[in-house]
Parts: C-alpha cells; sequence; structure tokens
C-alpha cells in the first residue's frame, strides 16, 4: 500500500481525483449553502491560499515576514489592472497575479534574504509599507479612492479548487529536495550551509513561492470584493495572515487550514458582540498564545496522524520560529 | 523656508519618535523582543493626557506627568499578562501576543472614546519666537525640551543608578546577571514601565503638537518609532534617540521638497537601506552568531 502511494502515477491520480471530487463538492455546496456563508468560506480559502504561502516562509524555511500584504495587494492590483484595463479572462488574470507577486518576491528577495531573523521581519515590514505608498500615489491604481470596477468572478469552487491545488504543491514542495533543504534551514542556518545546501538560492525560492500564492490570493481576493484600495493591505493585513500561520502551528500544513478556518470565521462568530469583537480578538490571540505557543496544532499527534494517512514520512516536530 | 526653520520642524517631529523608539530598544536589548504594542501605549498616553488636560484644566506639566504614571502602570500590566508567560517560548509567539494585546488597546480606545480624531485643549498660548527668518514655536521649544530633559533624566538613570546598572548587565548577559543576584523579573518590569512612561509622554507631546488624537494613531507611529530604533542600532539607547531624530528630520524633508504624499515611505525607505548596508544599525554592535 505504501509502496503503491509512492508511485508518481498513483500520486498523480489521486492528485486528480481529489481536485475533481474539490471541484464538483464546493459547486454541490454553492448551490446549497446561503450566500452569507459561501462568502465566508470563500476569504477562508483566500486567506488560506496566502497563508500557505507565508507558511513555506516562515513555517518551513524560518524566515520571519511581516510583509506578505504587500505581495497579496502587488498580485491584487496586477490582476485588477489586467482584467479591467487590458481584458484578460479571469483565470489568467489570477496567474499574472501570482507572477507578479512572485516576481517582486525575487526581486525583493535577493537583497533582504542576506539578513537574518528580526532584521528581515523590519526589512519586510518596511518594504509593506513602502508599496502601500506606493499604490497610494500611483495614477493606474486610482490612488488612495481606489480601484473601481473590478469583475466579481470569483466563485466558491475555483477558490476551492486552487486552494486544494495549493495543498498538495506543498505537501509535494516539503517532502521534495528543495523543501527537506527549506527545512534544514529552519533548524540551523549555519550547519545547512556547511553541508552545501545553497541557503540564500532555497531562501528566495521559498520567499518566491510565498509571494506568488499571496498575489495569487490577492488577485482573488480583488476578484470577490471588486474594489480594492491600498488600506486593505495595510499592516494589520500581514499580521492576519501570519497569526493564521502562527496560530495554526508553524510549518504544518493542517494548523494552516485550521488556523485559516479558525482565524476567518471568529471575527464573524463573534460579531453577535459586534462593539467588542476586535478586543475578543485581540484576547483570543494572546490566550492562545500563552496556553498554546506553538500554535493551536504544534506538537499535536494530529498532525502525524494526518501525514500518516497521506503516507509521507514523519518529520521532526518543531514550533520554533526565525 | 529656509533650511534651520526645517531643522526646528525635524527635531520636534524627531524627539517625539525618539521617545516612543526607546522604549522599543530598551526592550529589545533585554528580552530580545519587538513589542509592537508600544505604538498603542503612545495612543493611550495621548488619551490619558487628554482626558487629564480635560478635566478642571489641570496644568499641562501635570497632563504629561499623568499620562506617563498611568501608562507605566499599562505597561507593566500588559508585561506581566501577556509577554511574561511568553518569556521561555519562541520569539514569534511573544510577537502574535503583542500583536494581540495592541489590536485589544486600540479597539478598547474605539469602545471608550469612540473613532473618531479629537482635538486638543489649548493647554498653554503658542506664542511664536521669530529671529529673523527663522521661527520656532512655543510648543516645539517644550515638546524639544520635555524630550531632552525625558532623556537626559534616562541616560543618568541607566549610567548611574544600582536598577540601571541591573539593566545593563541584563541587556549583556542575562544568566551571568542571574547569577549575580540580578531579580530579572524586576528589571523587565522597570524597563517596561520607563519605555511606557516615554512612549506616554510621547503621546501627550504629540497630542499637543498636531492637535489630534485618534485610536489608531498608535500603528505608524510605533512601527517609524521601530524603524528610528533599528536604524539607530535596535538595543543601543543613544541609538534610538540619533535615529528618531534622523527619521523625524528626513519626514520633514521630504515634505520640503514636495514630496509629502511619500513622507510614509521615507522613514522605512531610509530602513531598508541601513539594514542592507549596515544591519547593525549606526550604533548598535555586531552580533556575533556563535555556532
Amino acid at each position: 500500500m505504501k509502496k503503491l502511494l509512492n508511485n508518481w502515477f498513483v500520486q498523480a491520480l489521486l492528485f486528480l481525483m481529489a481536485l475533481g471530487l474539490t471541484a464538483y463538492v464546493s459547486q454541490v455546496i454553492n448551490d446549497v449553502l446561503p450566500p452569507y456563508v459561501l462568502i465566508i468560506g470563500l476569504f477562508i480559502g483566500i486567506n488560506l491560499i496566502m497563508a500557505l504561502g507565508l507558511n513555506l516562509i516562515t513555517g518551513v524555511t524560518g524566515q520571519l515576514s511581516l510583509g506578505h500584504a504587500a505581495f497579496m495587494s502587488i498580485g491584487a492590483y496586477s490582476s485588477a489592472i489586467a482584467t479591467v484595463n487590458f481584458h484578460v479572462p479571469f483565470l489568467l488574470g489570477v496567474l499574472i497575479g501570482g507572477l507578479v507577486a512572485g516576481l517582486f518576491g525575487l526581486i525583493i528577495g535577493f537583497p533582504t534574504l542576506r539578513l537574518t531573523g528580526d532584521y528581515l521581519a523590519i526589512a519586510t515590514l518596511g518594504f509593506a509599507e513602502i508599496v502601500r505608498v506606493q499604490f497610494t500615489n500611483m495614477k493606474i491604481t486610482n490612488g488612495a479612492i481606489g480601484f473601481l470596477g473590478i469583475q466579481g468572478s470569483t466563485t466558491f469552487p475555483i477558490v476551492m479548487t486552487i486552494a486544494v491545488l495549493t495543498i498538495f504543491a506543498m505537501v509535494w514542495l516539503e517532502d521534495s529536495r528543495n523543501g527537506r533543504a527549506m527545512l534544514a534551514i529552519r533548524e540551523d542556518e549555519v550547519a545547512s550551509s556547511a553541508v552545501g545546501i545553497n541557503t540564500t538560492l532555497y531562501k528566495i525560492q521559498a520567499f518566491a513561492i510565498g509571494a506568488f500564492c499571496a498575489g495569487v490570493g490577492g488577485a482573488l481576493f480583488a476578484h470577490t470584493t471588486t474594489f480594492i484600495q491600498p488600506t486593505d493591505f495595510g499592516f494589520l493585513k500581514s499580521v492576519d495572515i501570519l497569526s493564521i500561520v502562527v496560530l495554526g502551528g508553524l510549518g504544518s500544513i493542517p494548523g494552516t487550514i485550521i488556523g485559516a478556518i479558525v482565524l476567518t470565521a471568529a471575527p464573524e462568530a463573534l460579531r453577535s458582540l459586534s462593539n467588542y469583537r476586535m478586543m475578543v480578538y485581540g484576547l483570543l490571540l494572546i490566550v492562545i498564545m500563552i496556553f498554546r505557543p506553538y500554535g493551536l496544532l504544534g506538537g499535536v499527534n494530529l498532525r502525524q496522524a494526518v501525514r500518516r494517512a497521506i503516507m509521507l514520512p514523519k518529520k521532526k516536530q518543531t514550533g520554533r520560529g526565525a | 523656508m529656509n533650511i534651520m526653520q526645517q531643522l526646528v520642524n525635524g527635531l520636534a517631529l524627531g524627539s517625539i519618535y525618539a521617545l516612543i523608539a526607546l522604549g522599543y530598544t530598551m526592550v529589545y536589548g533585554i528580552i530580545g523582543m519587538i513589542n509592537f504594542a508600544y505604538g498603542e501605549i503612545y495612543m493611550f498616553g495621548a488619551y490619558a493626557g487628554l482626558t487629564l488636560a480635560l478635566s478642571n484644566y489641570v496644568n499641562v506639566y501635570v497632563a504629561l506627568f499623568g499620562a506617563m504614571i498611568i501608562t507605566m502602570v499599562l505597561g507593566v500590566v500588559i508585561e506581566r499578562i501577556a509577554y511574561k508567560p511568553l518569556r521561555r517560548s519562541s520569539r514569534l509567539s511573544a510577537l502574535i501576543s503583542a500583536i494581540g494585546v495592541s489590536i485589544f488597546l486600540s479597539s478598547l480606545m474605539v469602545r471608550l472614546k469612540g473613532p473618531n480624531t479629537r482635538g486638543f485643549p489649548k493647554l498653554f498660548e503658542n506664542r511664536i519666537f521669530a529671529i529673523g527668518d527663522f521661527q520656532i514655536t512655543f510648543y516645539q521649544i517644550v515638546i524639544i525640551g520635555v524630550a531632552a530633559l525625558l532623556m537626559l533624566g534616562l541616560h543618568l538613570f541607566v549610567t548611574y543608578s544600582k536598577t540601571g546598572r541591573a539593566m545593563r548587565a541584563c541587556a549583556q548577559d542575562q544568566d551571568a546577571a542571574k547569577l549575580m543576584g540580578v531579580n530579572i523579573d524586576r528589571v523587565v518590569s522597570i524597563t517596561f514601565a520607563i519605555g511606557s512612561g516615554l512612549a506616554g509622554a510621547a503621546g501627550v507631546l504629540s497630542g499637543i503638537y498636531f492637535n489630534a488624537v485618534q485610536p489608531y494613531m498608535g500603528l505608524l507611529a510605533g512601527l517609524k518609532a521601530f524603524a528610528a530604533a533599528v536604524l539607530g542600532g535596535i538595543g543601543s539607547i543613544p541609538g534610538a534617540m540619533i535615529g528618531g531624530l534622523v527619521i523625524g528630520l528626513t519626514e520633514i524633508m521630504g515634505i520640503t521638497f514636495n514630496l509629502s504624499e511619500y513622507k510614509d515611505a521615507f522613514a522605512f525607505a531610509i530602513l531598508i537601506l541601513v539594514l542592507m548596508f549596515k544591519p547593525s544599525g549606526i550604533l548598535g554592535r555586531k552580533a556575533n552568531k556563535k555556532v
């Protein structure tokens, strides 16, 4: 059984089946559930895609990034410009959003990834602020007023299918040679460069892929809300995505999924408390960190159980970050 | 618009950033943690000063002092509740907890005082002193003067008092300091109290200077002050002062050269340049990585 599952052909087949099943099931759900719930589901999917990207950077490779919203905004704006100004089809626009964000990830990655730990976090934060100010002052993005008239093309099945695609890609990536190199960098950068891993190369790779995911998420976001403005992508947005990754358990894909569900649904569930919900949200972050500093699924056997279920080799459990 | 004039404006703005940056740098120096909630403590200080100033027309210095006391208590309470249990866990957990505190405080203030921007009552006459072309307002004199006094006080405290010596010992080597009988918890609490008090003072000063207090004012100011702390060399107290002044001056210079739309980006552009070419900052010591 295990041997069979390690066969690439079987894996590809399973992958296609899972993808088809997701598309079908989400289509069925789409017709059944009320729009309000669907919108929440949609945002869970979008946040999940972006959080998986950040999980690769921060959770797997151990590079703390506080500027993920910048890549999201680059993806959102470039896809919106592509579909509105150049009449590109929606899905191609999403791809363009991802690619442009990934390209920026590469460009930004080269100089900044020589920094480590907190310094990198600060540099990414600074970069995100600069991007936000730049978008506020650009003509083509309509500045601070915001970009209007984007088609609301994003649907629940599309988001879910892309989310599942991202999950598969991340699982594969983590299990590949590159993924193991990234994990090694998180565990000990000096030691991994001593055994011949080109640490800068893999860090930039992780950064670019993570930025790509954020760009795709941003593009989907833009085509959901149909209106974007630079303040949508401020520091707090980066924090939202980072909280998903940290809360779920750094480096854990099931953790990220749970984090995305909990943190996207929490403000909605707290809506009955209306005026107090952000206060409760803040308290929630503190309390979870105090009682589960490695995230909800950090150090929980569920993760290994999930890994075993999909027949991946067990990896060393760590909750250590940057 | 002569250059001296801008220098004074930049100095006033920079003093405010420097006061907040001191809190960041002191806490980072001692427990290696970025306390993102300082921006919100600064905001709280501004509101505390505003409330005091509105009640019975207290003197501006009383309002300033009262706000500092309130934020000091707030800082210690935050440290005890949200950070102390996380001192031994990863940096990221502490960071997320700090972000939780910051979201909590700003939404609490929205609940208490509403989301609107509020003006500051006129606590004293804002006279303008002119020497030829060069003008300085009384507000600017007060801000620069108060900031300078506080920084001088901090410098004397850290250099000459017993607690100050304990703080420096903790920053150098926490374990060794513990072995020498330094009560780490007490030192960390005092550090938080001082940093928060300075941030509170900065809040009142900026409330007076800009005549605007708002629940979300802490975020950007905090980020810029943090940039200032890194620019000066995080962990270094004189570095934070220099960094704050540099950030304030660049921002004002940017406005002078008609780039005011980009003024929020300057601090971060400088930050990235500094990080790329001298990551330890202007006065920071280079940390040697031990294998």
